[in-house]
């Protein structure tokens, strides 16, 4: 007699109990991803800002960002900053005479991959604002627009719509990355598949199942940026599809 | 820092005394992986391009697999995944392939890199004139030829740029290649800092490498483009 | 513009969570790898248990102090434990003069001797020459990991190292490995004591300065006060009889202790 749950027909009492576990882990990737995007795009933005500046104080720093941080692989980068948060947070600490702060590792994951990734988004970002005509400010500017006005709402929309299949392009790149998260200990959905396959005995069976999980994440972002691509390129003659 | 260096340096470059590791193991992963990537996707490419569904689908169907999921997976079911089926350990020939490391990985990079490049060369032969095409048909050039002298030479300078991009990325790729016991340059750093709890210095040597290669690489196809793209403008 | 630079670092700190001040002892973390059963492994929920595991929770019971358990990367646990993230390693760390150098040690937990895992009838012994040309797995950042590429491997044995435990042991069955060397005990109660192993066999111990056989908990150095906290644990564990009900739990009578 076989009492096994289904779900859509499909027998899930082969995932032995890991079920809860493996969406746990799912969410957690998700919620790195998503949390890292944000930290990133925010890099992105003063980056790029940074990088378009006349001053050679902002400029230079820029530019070392994005040149060292392209220039090395995420894993080494991960290893490095994960390794080193805690001991200079204490060592800050310790100087500032507080209480001794501990980073959480999802916490730290975020912030190592908003690192890395924000400069990237640094590049998009740069090229996008570069895309922008110029006489665009300069009428936002005759009309009386302030600074933050003129880059809310004649900068920003025309900028997104050329840095968007950048954008989307390096937020695939930063879901496959946070893959890597696994192997600085975080559970997320690759750990928790390797848990599951190793004590089940069928490695293959749960890395399949998560790699369809993150197939079907990636499928769906593609939707999603199809969609917002639409939305910014509302009003522009462009090739028909 | 200074018998970190001393120590580790060989490792670091080319060996430890038993194995290539560091530096050259990286290297030869990258270009062997890339090599046999390479000539997989150029068939495969064009099968992409083609009108016929019937050729297009698989392929498309594979680039959207090995596009669409981490490489870290790709690798794990690689080395650790296929093993474990029977099936394969019975057979002696997958057996004895699987068995070694460095097979199961080169694997994977090739797989993975294979996918990528496919879309690139799609691409870029999707995105030749057809006036060139047209000039060709009226020359007389058909079929292989067409492929060989025309579209084959053209989409191959055309997708330069975006292959000298996946080149980099395949070298930032292959430093997960630790994980399945292969002693490339990330391995002898994790020693290094085992050994010394130097984290930052075994780590940034290993930062500085990749650093150096990615340079080196760029440089490379800077000169490639200028010698195979300057047809296309001063820009180029 | 100044302000805008601070906002990442200020951003980061506003994020993390306050730990308890390390004067007044409410909690004790412990960093532990999870992936050497008995001693210590995960439950399919997420957390650990283990011998190593019980140890711990019975030390914190006799310091009235609540147990943290934190898990990590074995060669990580070092840095990880100067950099703060935890206040003791509790992980089957074996006490060397390599890892004095770096942490500082409590009294002796339990005992804890190197052998080598191969397949019965294979005839291999843990020497150079017996391993000559064969491969051997191990996991990284262990003191087997020492010995072997110290005394192994200019012997001619191919060496192959991996992230946790339970790698080394999936290659060993798969056959990629022809042998592993691990703690003598672990592998005799964990994989051994498995279905999987049930055509492999454990060594004799190998003794050699590099893997002694101590196995303690992992402090930072100048920590007098826990140092001194957790050995009058230890020895309280010892003379109430909690440690020898919890040996005999999980090993029934061998003595762990004067292994």
């Amino acid at each position: 007699m076989n009492t096994s749950t289904t779900l859509f027909g499909l027998d899930l009492s082969v995932l032995q109990g890991y079920g809860p576990l493996l969406l746990h882990g799912t969410w957690v990737t998700l919620k790195l991803s998503a949390l890292a995007l944000l930290v990133s795009m925010a890099l992105g933005l003063l980056g790029a800002a940074a990088k378009l500046s006349p001053l050679r104080l902002l400029n230079l720093p820029a530019t070392c960002y994005t040149t060292l941080i392209r220039g090395v692989p995420d894993l080494v980068l991960m290893l490095l900053i994960f390794y080193s948060l805690q001991g200079w947070l204490t060592a800050l600490t310790e100087l500032l005479d507080w209480p001794y702060m501990e980073i959480d590792p999802f916490v730290a994951g975020i912030i190592t991959l908003g690192f890395i990734y924000g400069a990237y988004f640094t590049e998009t970002f740069r090229g996008a604002m570069l895309s922008v005509p110029r006489g665009q400010q300069e009428a936002a500017a005759a009309f009386g627009l302030g600074r933050w006005q003129r880059f809310r709402h004649v900068v920003f929309p025309q900028m997104m719509r050329y840095a968007l299949p950048s954008l989307g392009n390096n937020w695939l790149v930063l879901l496959k990355a946070t893959a890597l998260v696994s192997i600085i200990g975080l559970s997320d959905l690759v750990k928790v598949a390797q848990e599951a396959g190793k004590s089940t005995f069928n490695m293959l069976d749960f890395l399949l199942l998560a790699a369809a999980l993150y197939l079907l994440i990636t499928s769906a972002s593609n939707q999603l940026l199809r969609l917002l691509e639409r939305r910014y390129n509302q009003g522009v003659r462009g090739l028909s599809r | 820092m200074i018998e970190l260096i001393q120590e580790y340096w060989r490792p670091f470059l080319f060996s430890d005394g038993e194995s290539l590791t560091g530096l050259a193991m990286t290297l030869w992963l990258l270009v062997a992986s890339l090599a046999m990537g390479f000539v997989l996707s150029l068939p495969l490419a064009i099968m992409r391009a083609s009108h016929w569904a019937l050729l297009r689908w698989p392929v498309q169907l594979f680039t959207y697999v090995f596009r669409g999921t981490p490489l870290y997976i790709q690798l794990l079911i690689c080395y650790s995944g296929l093993y474990g089926i029977a099936a394969i350990r019975e057979q002696a020939l997958l057996e004895a392939f699987f068995r070694d490391a460095m097979n199961c990985t080169l694997l994977a990079f090739t797989l993975n890199t294979c996918a990528y490049t496919v879309e690139i060369f799609a691409g870029a032969i999707r995105s030749i004139p057809y006036g060139e095409i047209e000039a060709a048909h009226a020359y007389g050039l058909r079929g292989w030829r067409l492929y060989r002298r025309l579209i084959l030479p053209s989409a191959l300078r055309r997708a330069l740029p975006y292959y000298s991009n996946e080149v980099i990325l395949m070298l930032h790729a292959t430093s997960v290649a630790f994980t399945a016991t292969i002693p490339d340059i990330l391995k002898v750093a994790r020693d290094a800092n085992a050994a010394t709890f130097l984290t930052f210095q075994a780590f940034g040597i290993a930062g500085l490498l990749y650093l150096g290669l990615s340079f080196g690489l760029v440089a490379v196809f800077r000169l490639a483009e200028r010698r195979w793209l300057s047809f296309l403008g001063p820009a180029h | 513009m100044t302000r805008k630079w601070l906002a990442v670092p200020l951003l980061a700190i506003a994020c993390v969570s306050m730990g308890a001040s390390a004067k007044e002892w409410k909690e004790l973390r412990f960093g532990v790898n999870p992936s050497y059963p008995p001693f210590e492994s995960s439950t399919a929920d997420g957390g650990v248990q283990g011998f190593g595991v019980d140890l711990g929770n019975a030390i914190c019971a006799e310091l009235k102090l609540k147990c943290v358990w934190i898990s990590n990367d074995f060669d990580g646990l070092i840095p990880a434990l100067k950099a703060g993230k935890f206040d003791a390693i509790e992980s089957s760390m074996t006490v060397t003069d390599a890892r004095r150098k770096q942490i500082d040690f409590t009294d002796r937990l339990y005992a804890g001797p190197t052998a080598i895992v191969t397949r019965k009838g294979s005839g291999l012994e843990p020497t150079g020459e017996s391993l000559k040309g064969k491969t051997l797995g191990y996991m990284q950042g262990t003191i087997q990991e020492t010995y072997a590429r110290a005394k192994l491997g200019p012997a001619g044995v191919k060496l192959r190292a991996y992230q946790n435990q339970d790698q080394v042991y999936a290659d060993l069955v798969y056959g990629r490995l022809d042998a592993s060397i691990q703690d003598k005990l672990q592998a005799q109660m964990s994989f051994l004591a498995s279905p999987q192993g049930a055509d492999f066999e454990n060594s004799a111990g190998i003794s050699d300065p590099l893997v002694p056989a101590e196995i303690a908990i992992g402090l930072r150095k100048d920590q007098d006060e826990l140092k001194a906290m957790l050995n009058g644990a230890i020895k309280a564990l010892h003379e109430k009889g909690i440690y020898a009900q919890i040996q005999r739990q999980y090993f029934g009578d061998l003595d762990l202790y004067n292994n």
